[in-house]
């Protein structure tokens, strides 16, 4: 087992609906696509995003696209409008994702 | 096969976009987003102080520059720019037209203004719960600003059937506009929820403009070729309900499978089912194939019927914010920063001032991803060249927001060394306006489609 950057493995992109951020994370290439599934649970996305991400994080699986949903919730303190952040629709967070670091054979 | 332009991902993009997108190449429709949630307190605000406004002036300037070529391309432009006032919308398009004496069939797609009507659903016991905390919307009644339903494809589709060469609307699914010349060329039933969900697929993908053609793009980003020059997207849509993504040749950007993935997986929930008013799309169903050079191909895509409900957006007062910066340089940036960020909010404490929330940022130093990923390593941390501290207030009561505002620029002089205010001056306080998702059944409210000039 080596440890790889996900950044090296895969791609993402990321956008806000209220509190809730959703991270899509793309292999980029469809082989890597089960390492990430394996690799990239919906716990180490919450333990990831510790102090950011205050409500669950959910998971969805889209083999055809190989591709990984996340959604954050109770991600973006409070979400639009009210938030004081400087990233208030949370477009950076696909790239802090993409620091995680995970095991590949 | 037709072809669906979009030329605005959102109010504030492009301008120069839909033009190209209209004289570059060959397209029928050309479809124009204008529409997020907070463009429509914006337009709310703008109405009040002038009962004319209340849309995106923006569209009617372009059509005023562009009619000429709409005319000789025989292009339909479909366009949710009537924001919370369609009709004023319309006539200043017909106005722009008549002064260049060109005949132009205007539609409009309205009635998903609610406003008026909220008092009664209450009482008739609609709760208009928030879908995300179900909370019933009495709670925020007295701070409502306006609430409007997303109509989906089918009245837009319905006004393309009139005749219309321009459709405006008021809130309509930013993916429905995309579906609806799909609809109204193909004959397409509002039960073929397989080929539905196609077109909202479509429309999900193209409905962000450049952000599906290379803009925003990670893959190898810095081999996109001339984003300058970004070619916008562009639908070439079957009856079968199959299409391709593509842009018009000689432009810049790049449409990949790559690409094409970003979009697809951008602003959404659980993918098996993407809920939009015409019908439930299945994301997991979607294939792609790159089928030549940017062009990326669309098949196999199911869905499911429609729900019985369409959204709501509720747009309430929400008390105030200010944000306030400084930049502190090296050495020790990082720190002084943090030190600066204690003695504001001790300062703010002594002052008996109580904030709902109080938040601090530092740029230039983990601010955006703010995981602890990203934290700079101890080596590194006092060698940052510079800080930018950002400290952010929100309270129902605006004079302590106010009075924050004050406390910003005597740091510069009375706190941690080597700053700079940034040429900014005081921070503005400003008035939030935040929104409430909420489900209303389709029954209770029903668009309304006209066209002008009318045939009798």
């Amino acid at each position: 087992m080596a440890k790889r950057k996900l950044i090296e493995l895969a791609h993402a992109r990321s956008g806000d609906k209220g509190d809730l951020v959703n991270i899509g994370l793309i292999a980029r290439k469809p082989e890597d696509y089960p390492i990430l599934v394996r690799e990239v649970t919906a716990d180490r996305v919450k333990q990831h995003f510790a102090g950011v991400c205050q409500g669950k994080v959910e998971r969805f699986e889209l083999p055809n696209l190989g591709a990984l949903n996340f959604l954050l919730h109770q991600a973006l303190d409070g979400g639009g409008t009210m938030a004081l952040k400087a990233d208030p629709q949370g477009k950076t967070y696909s790239t802090a994702l993409l620091r995680m670091e995970i095991d590949v054979d | 096969m037709i072809r669906i332009a979009n030329g605005q991902g959102f109010w504030g993009d492009s301008l120069q976009a839909p033009v190209e997108q209209i004289r570059r190449g060959p397209i029928d429709y050309l479809t124009l987003d204008y529409l997020a949630e907070v463009t429509m307190s914006i337009l709310q605000k703008q109405r009040t102080r002038d009962p004319q406004a209340g849309y995106a002036r923006d569209f009617v300037d372009l059509i005023a520059r562009v009619l000429p070529d709409l005319k000789d391309r025989r292009i339909s432009v479909i366009a949710n720019a009537g924001g919370i006032n369609p009709m004023g919308c319309r006539d200043a398009v017909l106005e722009a037209a008549a002064r260049q004496k060109i005949p132009v069939k205007v539609a409009t797609v309205s009635g998903d203004d609610i406003t008026d009507r909220l008092d009664q659903f209450l009482k008739r016991g609609i709760e208009l719960k928030n879908m995300d905390t179900g909370e019933p919307l009495a709670a925020i009644r007295a701070q409502v600003e306006r609430a409007n339903v997303y109509f989906g494809a089918f009245p837009v589709a319905q006004a393309l059937g009139l005749g219309a060469e321009i459709v405006i609307t008021g809130r309509v699914a930013d993916a429905a506009l995309t579906l609806a010349p799909m609809i109204h060329q193909f004959g397409w039933k509002d039960t073929d929820w397989d080929k539905l969900s196609a077109g909202i697929v479509a429309g999900h993908a193209i409905e962000c403009g450049a952000q599906v053609t290379g803009g925003n793009c990670q893959v190898d980003w810095e081999t996109i070729p001339d984003l300058a020059d970004v070619g916008y997207p562009i639908v070439e849509a079957e009856p079968d309900g199959t299409f391709s993504v593509t842009k018009h040749a000689g432009t810049g950007g790049r449409v990949t499978v790559a690409s094409v993935k970003e979009q697809l997986l951008y602003e959404i929930g659980d993918p098996a089912q993407y809920i939009t008013p015409d019908c439930v799309a299945d994301f997991t169903t979607v294939q792609l194939d790159q089928a030549g050079p940017d062009r990326v191909r669309f098949s196999g895509i199911q869905g499911r019927p429609a729900t019985n409900y369409y959204k709501v957006s509720v747009s309430y007062t929400a008390g105030y914010k200010a944000m306030g910066s400084l930049v502190y340089t090296w050495p020790d940036a990082y720190k002084k920063a943090r030190a600066a960020d204690q003695i504001l909010r001790q300062r703010l404490g002594r002052l008996g001032l109580r904030f709902d929330a109080i938040r601090t940022e530092y740029l230039g130093a983990n601010a955006c991803h703010g995981i602890p990923a990203a934290e700079p390593s101890p080596e590194v941390e006092p060698h940052l060249p510079e800080v930018v501290l950002r400290v952010g207030v929100r309270s129902e009561n605006r004079a302590a927001v106010e009075r924050f505002t004050r406390e910003i620029a005597p740091l510069v002089l009375n706190g941690p060394p080597g700053v700079s205010g940034l040429g900014l001056g005081r921070p503005q306080v400003e008035e939030i306006v935040a929104f409430w998702p909420a489900l209303i059944p389709k029954s209770e409210v029903r668009p309304e489609v006209a066209i002008w000039p009318s045939e009798s």
